[in-house]
């Protein structure tokens, strides 16, 4: 729940008189304020700025430094004030906090210093409101690589006891570890290069006698050429197989994008190897050929800036993405324009709507080659029109990659992608934390009995021992909502135990309507043994609570009985919800049973059960959750 | 003759083309066509909307609250409520966050009705004030007149059963889906008719103020409960 609408809780609880009349069940007791002192203003000096506000404002989070106790640490007796020896400027957001609800973050701060300033107060980042948390997501981040990164460059001194795979692997990765490293760096480096250039010069046409027609080097070279690219491919098979060995993980390493290009650049000469004798696929292995360029995509291992041009294209794949699709109809439309204009011009080249692409795109790149001009007026109308627009729409998306590169660029970062998911991640357990958890926050609290407080024998060490783990504004939220409760006469439950429960129902077929001792074992057994062994743990701690509380639900119903007969309309209804074949209350009939082994009195379905018994110690009990007791008791009248 | 003749259907294109898109901005500035989807303009309403209570001292007569109680409340309000006046949208969402898991805006669109006792689609400070001051500080004869005029939506003096039935429904919606034993559509209507049978004592269907306020003053419970909610300022 909000802190700013914690003002309003008193007016949503004086409207629950509404629902008095209406409610057939008697209320819970209201929370007292046992320390109703007057809401006086405290000041808190930090660093000499003084702050003041309500000891309320402080108290609505009462799990951190301010809300609770741990403040009077800081309490100055001379001066009557709270002094903390802390940022001043990060104090005001905190502030705000407790005024507001929300916690923003200011753009100037540090990132580090608003950390632990929120460490310090005890509150957590997640809290961050959504107008602030992508900035504080973002710089944390950057921080963070920040870190990373000069701990990686602390790294490369020598650590001890690596084993030669080990050595071997980080000699690969950083070259200017050891002078092995380097010299194998370079080594590689040359014979990429020297790939590269074999593969260009193959093409040139050299010729030896000027009467013959020039054929290219590499057919007249033929065993130079073949040479130089075993030796190349030698090189590279034995760098790819000495990471492979080295790799870590190597299953990892073999889908890396580096090995995937390695492996693409060798594999050609191989295949070319095992069919060179094949004339049918000799045209493919001409098309393999072409595969060879791809080795000098192997720079990128020695150029860290081709990587971050790589990352930069996957980075900007959304702009990209949206530049080609709006090229692309935009070409559709000025080719079906352009041929339906130019349709009439004799000798028109423009035959036919895909033939007009090439007019389109050679147009709206603004290249203009000129073999494919329009001759009809409508037709240059139309074409300079598709020029013009070619300019708009081409020159739209570049800057934003322009830009992502330089950012990439400069704060040299490694993964783009994973961010997304990272804050999508991030986002929904903040949202869990912070928000999500107030929905739950009843359930969980009756569960775990802390609505103890409102019993008519409340006793004061229990009263004592509940304020520290709930403030005086939650246990009358929770006050709130049980008077809903009684209203209705359903009980809140957990998102899981609703689940649960409608799944094991759907399950079980239903027991037979009375309660005798001897089939109550089996009902449970079935019904509810998964349930029964998960919820133990908390309630023995509740033990002596939860059966007072069901002795007021006793003598609740011990009134009740006496004068409201419609009760029985309910109470029979809701039994006999429980005949339905396949209806929802198996859960209900099966814990009733085992209810009414926990009654004091005999296992009658008479609801006059002094109120007085003294309830025994039902090893029994224990296993129900809390809201199964309660409703118990009203059904197994 | 045939290129000239395609040359001016060319241009008989292009003509009709210029002709279309001038009809269509024509139609743009007469306002009868929008190109835009979200237009932001016309979301802005008057926000300058203000509203100043009443002095202290004439809501201290007014009411019974004392001076500081009516100093915490109107901060309270104020700090929700910049502007001084809630409407029924803010007032949905604020008794929403006390009912996280249920649907309260059916039962706050009822309170709503209840507090706004002009009827003018907002609720100043001085009707919140004079509604909690009857909640919290009024006598028995006065809490149950209002609960009265709660379920009595449309104000005519009776409570049929209808009207009983969407005040109902409307608390049953504030549980939510999450309940135990799970909510069955007969619920309300059940619940509607043990109220009818306690309340309405001479049996033809509606429930006057009389019957109301005379049932539930015998009822233990009810007054117990009444006196719920005193110490909660």
């Amino acid at each position: 729940m909000a802190a700013g609408v914690a003002a309003w809780l008193p007016f949503a609880r004086a409207a629950a008189i509404g629902w008095m009349p209406v409610a057939n069940l008697p209320m819970p007791v209201a929370p007292t304020n046992k320390n109703k002192h007057q809401d006086e203003i405290i000041i808190l000096n930090v660093s000499g700025r003084r702050f003041q506000t309500w000891r309320n404002t402080l108290d609505r989070y009462p799990d951190t430094l301010l809300g609770s106790s741990e403040k009077e640490f800081f309490f100055n007796e001379e001066t009557r004030e709270y002094f903390f020896d802390r940022d001043p400027d990060v104090f005001r957001s905190i502030l705000n906090f407790y005024r507001t609800g929300k916690l923003h973050y200011p753009r100037y701060e540090c990132i580090s210093a608003y950390d632990e300033e929120l460490a310090f107060f005890g509150i957590i980042p997640e809290i961050i409101s959504d107008c602030c948390y992508e900035e504080y997501k973002d710089r944390k981040r950057e921080n963070i690589e920040r870190l990373m990164d000069d701990l990686e460059d602390n790294k490369d001194s020598k650590l001890p006891n690596m084993t030669f795979r080990e050595t071997m692997w980080r000699a690969f990765e950083n070259p200017h570890t050891s002078t092995m490293a380097l010299v194998f760096y370079y080594v590689t480096g040359f014979f990429i290069a020297i790939s590269v250039i074999t593969n260009v010069v193959e093409t040139v046409p050299c010729s030896s006698m000027p009467n013959q027609r020039d054929i290219p080097c590499g057919e007249r070279y033929t065993e130079a050429f073949f040479c130089m690219d075993t030796a190349c491919v030698m090189i590279f098979t034995v760098e790819y197989l000495m990471r492979l060995f080295a790799a870590p993980s190597r299953y990892r390493f073999m889908r890396s994008v580096m090995s995937i290009i390695d492996v693409v650049a060798i594999l050609p000469y191989y295949i070319g190897l095992v069919m060179t004798n094949n004339e049918d696929v000799s045209g493919a292995f001409v098309t393999l050929r072409v595969f060879r360029v791809f080795r000098i995509f192997k720079f990128s291992r020695h150029s860290q800036g081709l990587r971050i041009l790589g990352y930069t294209l996957k980075s900007c794949a959304s702009e990209l993405g949206f530049l080609l699709f709006s090229l692309t109809m935009a070409i559709i439309i000025f080719a079906t324009v352009m041929f339906y204009a130019e349709k009439g011009s004799s000798s028109s080249k423009f035959t036919s709507i895909p033939a007009s692409f090439w007019y389109t795109i050679v147009t709206m790149t603004t290249l203009g080659y000129g073999d494919m001009v329009p001759k009809t007026i409508a037709g240059k109308i139309f074409g300079s029109i598709c020029s013009l627009s070619g300019v708009l729409v081409i020159a739209l998306p570049v800057p934003v990659i322009v830009s992502n590169f330089s950012r990439i660029y400069h704060q040299n970062q490694r993964a783009d992608k994973r961010r997304a998911q990272k804050v999508q991640k991030a986002k929904l357990a903040r949202m869990r934390i912070s928000k999500g958890g107030s929905s739950s926050a009843f359930p969980h609290s009756k569960r775990n009995g802390l609505n103890q407080s409102l019993e008519l024998t409340g006793s004061l060490e229990e009263d004592q021992q509940l304020k520290k783990t709930t403030s005086l504004l939650e246990s009358q939220h929770h006050h709130l909502l049980h008077c809903l409760e009684k209203t209705t006469n359903h009980e809140f439950v957990d998102e899981r135990l609703y689940e649960q429960g409608y799944l094991q129902t759907a399950l079980q077929n239903f027991p037979s309507q009375s309660p005798s001792l001897s089939s109550e074992e089996g009902i449970t057994g079935t019904c509810c043994s998964r349930r029964t062994k998960k919820n133990i743990q908390p309630l023995s701690a509740t033990h002596t609570h939860s059966h007072t509380h069901n002795l007021q639900e006793l003598s609740a119903l011990h009134i009740q009985c006496g004068e409201q007969h419609p009760l029985n309309t309910s109470r029979s209804s809701l039994n006999l919800m429980s005949d339905e074949s396949g209806s929802l209350n198996c859960k209900s009939s099966g814990l009733v049973t085992t209810a009414i082994i926990s009654i004091p009195t005999p296992p009658s379905n008479n609801s006059r059960a002094s109120p007085n018994a003294p309830p025994p110690p039902n090893p029994d009990a224990p296993p129900l959750p809390n809201p199964g007791t309660d409703v118990v008791k009203i059904s197994a009248l | 003759a045939v290129s000239t003749m395609w040359e001016t259907e060319g241009l008989q294109t292009f003509g009709i083309v210029v002709v279309v898109c001038a009809s269509l901005k024509l139609l743009h500035l007469l306002g009868l066509i929008s190109f835009s989807e979200d237009s932001v303009e016309d979301e802005l309403e008057l926000s300058a909307v203000r509203h100043r209570p009443e002095a202290l001292e004439q809501l201290e007569a007014q009411t019974r609250f004392s001076r500081k109680e009516l100093q915490i409340l109107y901060r309270g309000f104020k700090n929700e409520c910049p502007s001084g006046v809630v409407n029924e949208d803010t007032f949905k969402e604020i008794y929403s966050q006390f009912f996280p898991q249920g649907d309260a805006s059916t039962y706050a669109h009822f309170l709503f009705n209840a507090f706004d006792t002009d009827h003018n689609g907002s609720i100043s400070f001085e009707d919140f004030v004079m509604g909690l001051s009857i909640l919290l500080r009024g006598s028995v004869q006065e809490k149950l007149n209002w609960a009265f005029n709660l379920y009595d939506i449309n104000k005519d003096g009776y409570i049929t059963k209808e009207e009983m039935l969407d005040i109902i429904k409307s608390i049953y919606d504030m549980m939510g889906k999450c309940t135990y034993p799970i909510l069955k559509e007969e619920t309300p209507r059940q619940h509607v008719e043990i109220f009818f049978q306690k309340m309405d004592k001479n049996r033809d269907g509606v429930v006057t103020i009389d019957e109301f306020i005379d049932c539930c003053q015998n009822d233990e419970n009810i007054m117990r409960s009444m006196q719920l909610f005193e110490n909660v300022i």
